[in-house]
C-alpha cells in the first residue's frame, strides 16, 4: 500500500467520487482554477471542469445555502469553507436549513451535502485562523460531526460523507495536512460514519481524542509506554453521533479516561463525552474523567511562545496520562 | 500643498514598499510565520486616502492592513514587531499581521474576516451621529469583500441612515485567485452603489494625488451631512495574495504591465517634472525611509517574545 498525506488522502476521495458519481459537486472559493487554499481540489478543475468543480465569490453563507438547495434537488456537493474560522457567516444555513430540513419534511426533503472545512491551530495562523468549531455543531441534531486523524480514514470518512443522506461537516486537522502521513487501501473503500477506533490498545487507562490530537496522543502514548504505562486510544473520527458502545467497553477494561482535544475546555466537545462517561460508566471508572483542552481564551493568539502554551502536544498529554495514571 | 507633504507622501509610500520588501525577507528567513500578506503596489492607495483625513476620521480596513498602519503613523518598528509576534510589537504580538491596531491613532484595526467589519464601521459611525460630531468613518476593503452579505446590509444600513461613512473598495483585480470579473456581476465595483441609491466614484489607484484629491471632495461633502460614498479605487497587487501564493490564475505580463505603473515611480516623476522635489532631495527621502526600515527590523528582531501569562490577559474589560 503506498504512504500518502492527509491532504492526498483527501483529494483522491473527492476525485475518485467525482468519478463515480456524476450528482456530485465541488463548491467553494478558489477550489478551481487555484485548486484550494491548501491545495486539497489542485487537479480537479482541469479533469472535471468548471461545472463540477465551482469556483464560487466569497460568500460562505451562499456556498452552503446554494449547496442546501443544491442537494435537495438530488446533487451531492461538497462545499468548502477555506477555514473553519469562516464558517460561521453560514451558521445559519446549517443550524436552521440543512440540520431541520429532514425532521420538518417528515423524512422527505434530504440534504446529502458534505462541508469540508480545515481546522485548528499550530500553523502561525492567528486569531481567525486557528479555531476548532465542532462543538458548535456537534449540538445540533440532524447533522454529523466527523473529523478524521490519518489519511487512510480521511478517504473512506469522506467518502462514506460524500454518499451520506445528510448533511455531514467534515472538519480537517490543517497541521495534519502535510505532516500526517500514512498508507491508504487500493481501490475503493468506505470507513463508515459513527464508528469509532481502537488505534492503540492498552490496560492502564483511555484516551479519547480525535484529529490533530489524537495524532500527538499516539506519539505520547509511546512515550509513557516505555515508562511502564499502557494507554488504550480511541480515535473518535464521529463526534456525531459518537460510538457509544467503544467508549463503555473501554472504560469498562481501564477504569480511566482522559479526554484531549483543541478547541477551549469550557462547553467543549469533551464535556459530553465526560458526562455520558459519568453517566453510564460510573461504576466501572477508578478516577476521576480528566480532560486535557486548550486553554478558555477567545482564539490563538499569533504569536509562536503563545500558540505554543495553548495547543495541546504530545508532551502535555504525556504529562497528563501520567498524572492519571498515577491516581 | 505645501512642499513638506510632498515628501512626507513620498516618505510614507517607500516607507510602506521598504517594510513590505523586509517583511518578505523575514518571512522567507521563518521568522514571521503565519500568512502573510504583503501591500506591495497598492501604497498610493492607503498614502492617499489617509492623507486626505483628519486625526478624528476613523479608520477600519482589512488584513492587508501594513499600509494603512504606516500611514496613521504607527512607527515601522512596532508594525515589524507586531509581524514578528513580539511583546513590544503595536498588538503586543497576539494579533500579528492582518490585526494590527492604534485606536489611539484612530485605526480601528486590520480584520481577518473578509467583510466583517463593514457593519462595525456603521456602528462607529453611528456613534458619531448620534454625538453630533463631524467625524467620517473611513472603512477599506477589497473586491472581494463586495461579495459577501455583510458588505450589502451595510452600505444599505448607512444610506437609510445616512450615516458618515467613506466606503472605500480597493479593487486590486483579485480576491485571493478568483478575477473581479469571475465573481463580481458588475465588472466595476462603484455600480454596486446604484442598489442604494448611494453616491459613487472610480479613481485611478496608482496615482497618490488623485486619490488625496478625490477623497479630501468626498469626505468634505460627507462631512456637510452628505451622507455615505462608495469610492472604488483602482489598483494592483504586485505579489501574491499571501506569501507561498504560487500565482496560477494570472499572467506574468499583466503584472509587467501594472508594475511598468508603479505608484511610487509615477509620483515621483510627478515630482521631478514639476520640479517639486529634486532627485537629491527624493533620494535623500528613500535614504531616511531605509534607515527607519533598518533600525526597524533591528529592534523587532532584538525584542523580546510575549510572556506566558499574556495569554490570559484582556479575556474580558474590567
Ligand atoms: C469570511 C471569509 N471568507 C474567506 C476568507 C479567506 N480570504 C481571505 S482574503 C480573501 C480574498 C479577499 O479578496 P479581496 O477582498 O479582494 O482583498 P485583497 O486580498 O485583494 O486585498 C479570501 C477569500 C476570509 N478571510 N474570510
Ligand atoms: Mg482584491
Amino acid at each position: 500500500m503506498p504512504e500518502i498525506t492527509l491532504i492526498e488522502a483527501i483529494r483522491q476521495a473527492m476525485d475518485e467520487e467525482l468519478a463515480r458519481d456524476e450528482r456530485v459537486v465541488i463548491i467553494g472559493e478558489d477550489v478551481g482554477k487555484r485548486g484550494g487554499v491548501f491545495r486539497a481540489t489542485q487537479g480537479l478543475y482541469e479533469k472535471y471542469g468548471p461545472q463540477r468543480v465551482i469556483d464560487s465569490p466569497l460568500a460562505e453563507l451562499s456556498i452552503v445555502g446554494v449547496g442546501i438547495g443544491a442537494a435537495l434537488y438530488g446533487m451531492r456537493p461538497i462545499c468548502e469553507i477555506q477555514f473553519a474560522d469562516f464558517i460561521y457567516p453560514a451558521f445559519n444555513q446549517i443550524v436552521n436549513e440543512a440540520a431541520k430540513m429532514c425532521y420538518r419534511s417528515n423524512g422527505e426533503w434530504t440534504v446529502p451535502m458534505v462541508i469540508r472545512a480545515p481546522y485548528g491551530g499550530g500553523i502561525g495562523g492567528g486569531l481567525y485562523h486557528s479555531q476548532s468549531v465542532e462543538a458548535f455543531f456537534a449540538h445540533v441534531p440532524g447533522l454529523k460531526v466527523v473529523i478524521p486523524s490519518n489519511p487512510a480514514d480521511a478517504k473512506g470518512l469522506l467518502k462514506s460523507a460524500v454518499r451520506d443522506p445528510n448533511p455531514v461537516l467534515f472538519f480537517e486537522p490543517k497541521k495534519g495536512y502535510r505532516l500526517i502521513r500514512g498508507e491508504v487501501p487500493e481501490g475503493d473503500y468506505t470507513v463508515p460514519l459513527g464508528k469509532a477506533k481502537i488505534s492503540r490498545q492498552g490496560a492502564d487507562l483511555t484516551v479519547v481524542s480525535y484529529g490533530m490530537t489524537h495524532y500527538y496522543a499516539l506519539k505520547a502514548a509511546q512515550v509513557v509506554a516505555a515508562e511502564g504505562i499502557e494507554t488504550e486510544i480511541i480515535d473518535l473520527r464521529t463526534l456525531l453521533p459518537f460510538d457509544k458502545e467503544t467508549l463503555l467497553q473501554s472504560v469498562k477494561k481501564t477504569g480511566k479516561v482522559l479526554i484531549v482535544h483543541e478547541d477551549n475546555l469550557t462547553g467543549g466537545y469533551g464535556a459530553e463525552i465526560a458526562a455520558f462517561l459519568a453517566e453510564h460508566a460510573f461504576t466501572d471508572l477508578d478516577a476521576p474523567i480528566r480532560r486535557l483542552a486548550g486553554p478558555d481564551v477567545p482564539a490563538v493568539p499569533f504569536s509562536h511562545p503563545m500558540q505554543d502554551w495553548f495547543m495541546p502536544n504530545a508532551e502535555k498529554i504525556a504529562t497528563a496520562i501520567r498524572e492519571l495514571a498515577a491516581f | 500643498m505645501d512642499k513638506q507633504l510632498y515628501l512626507d507622501l513620498y516618505y510614507q509610500m517607500v516607507l510602506i514598499r521598504l517594510v513590505e520588501e523586509a517583511s518578505a525577507q523575514l518571512y522567507q528567513q521563518g521568522k514571521i510565520g503565519g500568512f502573510l500578506h504583503l501591500y506591495i503596489g497598492q501604497e498610493a492607495v492607503s498614502t492617499g486616502i489617509i492623507s486626505a483625513r483628519q486625526p478624528k476620521d476613523r479608520v477600519i480596513t482589512a488584513y492587508r492592513d501594513h499600509g494603512v498602519a504606516i500611514n496613521v503613523g504607527i512607527p515601522a518598528k512596532l508594525v515589524l514587531a507586531e509581524l514578528l509576534g513580539k511583546a513590544t510589537g503595536v498588538s503586543k504580538g497576539k494579533g500579528g499581521s492582518m490585526h494590527l491596531a492604534d485606536v489611539k491613532r484612530n485605526f480601528w484595526g486590520g480584520h481577518a474576516i473578509v467583510g466583517a467589519h463593514l457593519p462595525i464601521a456603521v456602528g462607529l459611525a453611528l456613534g458619531d451621529q448620534y454625538q453630533g460630531s463631524d467625524a467620517v468613518t473611513i472603512c477599506m476593503f477589497g473586491d472581494g469583500a463586495t461579495n459577501i452579505g455583510f458588505f450589502h446590509e451595510a452600505l444599505n444600513l448607512s444610506k437609510v441612515w445616512n450615516l458618515p461613512v467613506l466606503w472605500v473598495c480597493e479593487n486590486n483585480q483579485y480576491g485571493m485567485g478568483t478575477a473581479v470579473e469571475r465573481a463580481s456581476a458588475v465588472k466595476e465595483i462603484r455600480q454596486k452603489a446604484l442598489g442604494y441609491n448611494m453616491p459613487n466614484s472610480r479613481v485611478n489607484g496608482m496615482d497618490v494625488l488623485e486619490v488625496r484629491q478625490a477623497t479630501l471632495e468626498v469626505l468634505d461633502q460627507i462631512r456637510a451631512g452628505g451622507g455615505p460614498h462608495l469610492m472604488e479605487v483602482v489598483t494592483y497587487r504586485y505579489r501574491g495574495h499571501s506569501m507561498g501564493d504560487p500565482e496560477r490564475y494570472r499572467q506574468a505580463e499583466e503584472v509587467k504591465r501594472w508594475q511598468e505603473n508603479d505608484p511610487i515611480g509615477i509620483y515621483r516623476r510627478h515630482l521631478e517634472t514639476r520640479s517639486i522635489a529634486t532627485p537629491e532631495e527624493l533620494d535623500e527621502v528613500e535614504r531616511r525611509a531605509e534607515q527607519e526600515v533598518t533600525e526597524a527590523v533591528r529592534f523587532a528582531e532584538e525584542s523580546p517574545e510575549p510572556p506566558p501569562e499574556a495569554l490570559f490577559e484582556d479575556i474580558y474589560a474590567e
